[in-house]
């Protein structure tokens, strides 16, 4: 049995559930940044494997691949960073207490 | 079939410690979990034909991020965090979610006829990248690093101690 495409976007789609679930579920505001780096984990996966089955010959995904990690390498700098501002003020990383803009 | 097995493999590489970083209670163990999932992914991107993406994915992931991320669990509160309830009241819904995606998305993967091309890959492929990412991808190129520069601005000002 050859590997395939679909075999690729599987393991991606996996990955990206994890992901999700760890996104909903997760009370600390760090753990659900690593959540969000297995969904862009995942995103990525996808891109490379559609570069190397649909269009071969050109590297347009593994550019937008690498473009995402860059922004991810962004987001989790800002994203860290306002856990720990957040943090600072009100004495907590966990986002069910972070509730001031809360009615 | 040495490539279904390496391609196994890497899958239960990337997946078993996803697992335990959205389960474990832990949360320095959940972090560095984070490496093998990255590594794995790594291993998928060689077996993809793309060696640059593989080996920024490592200096990035692997390396940048997965050391931001033990950073701050070590500068807040609790550390490893054993002491605390880590999962919020919906873990049953969560997971629901989860699972009702999962059986989505790979139905509808496996359903769709994607339409495959066969051919060769260019031969070296960190100068294919250069190439592309200097012609016909420098706006994206040059659109990426000034929002890399403002990000990391915008980060030190947010997490500077306010006077």
């Amino acid at each position: 049995m050859e590997v395939g495409l679909t075999h690729y976007l599987a393991v991606s789609a996996l990955l990206f559930c994890l992901g999700l679930f760890g996104v909903l579920t997760r009370r600390n505001a760090v753990a659900i940044l690593m959540g969000i780096e297995l969904i862009l984990n995942a995103a990525n996966i996808n891109f490379v494997a559609f570069n190397k089955y649909v269009s071969p010959g050109a590297v347009s995904g593994q550019i937008f691949a690498l473009v995402v990690i860059t922004l991810a390498a962004c987001e989790a700098a800002v994203g860290l960073a306002l856990v720990m501002a957040a943090y600072r003020g009100l004495e907590t990383a966990y986002v069910d207490e972070i509730n001031l803009m809360k009615w | 079939m040495g490539k279904l097995a390496v391609f196994i493999i890497l899958s239960c590489v990337t997946l078993i410690p996803a697992v335990i970083v959205v389960t474990s209670r832990n949360m320095v163990r959940a972090a560095l979990s984070l490496v093998p999932t990255f590594l794995g992914v790594t291993g998928l991107y060689v077996t993809l034909d793309a060696e640059f993406v593989a080996g920024i994915q490592v200096l990035i992931y692997a390396g940048a991020i997965t050391v931001l991320i033990l950073f701050v669990i070590m500068l807040t509160e609790g550390g490893t965090g054993l002491r605390v309830r880590q999962m919020n009241a919906q873990t049953k819904l969560g997971a629901l979610v989860a699972f009702g995606m999962a059986v989505v998305l790979i139905a509808f993967t496996t359903a769709t006829r994607w339409p495959v091309k066969a051919g060769t890959m260019p031969r070296y492929n960190a100068a294919a990248v250069g190439n592309a990412f200097l012609t016909s991808y420098a706006l994206v190129f040059e659109v990426t690093s000034l929002v890399l520069l403002v990000s990391l601005i915008g980060a030190i000002i947010i997490a500077r101690r306010e006077e």
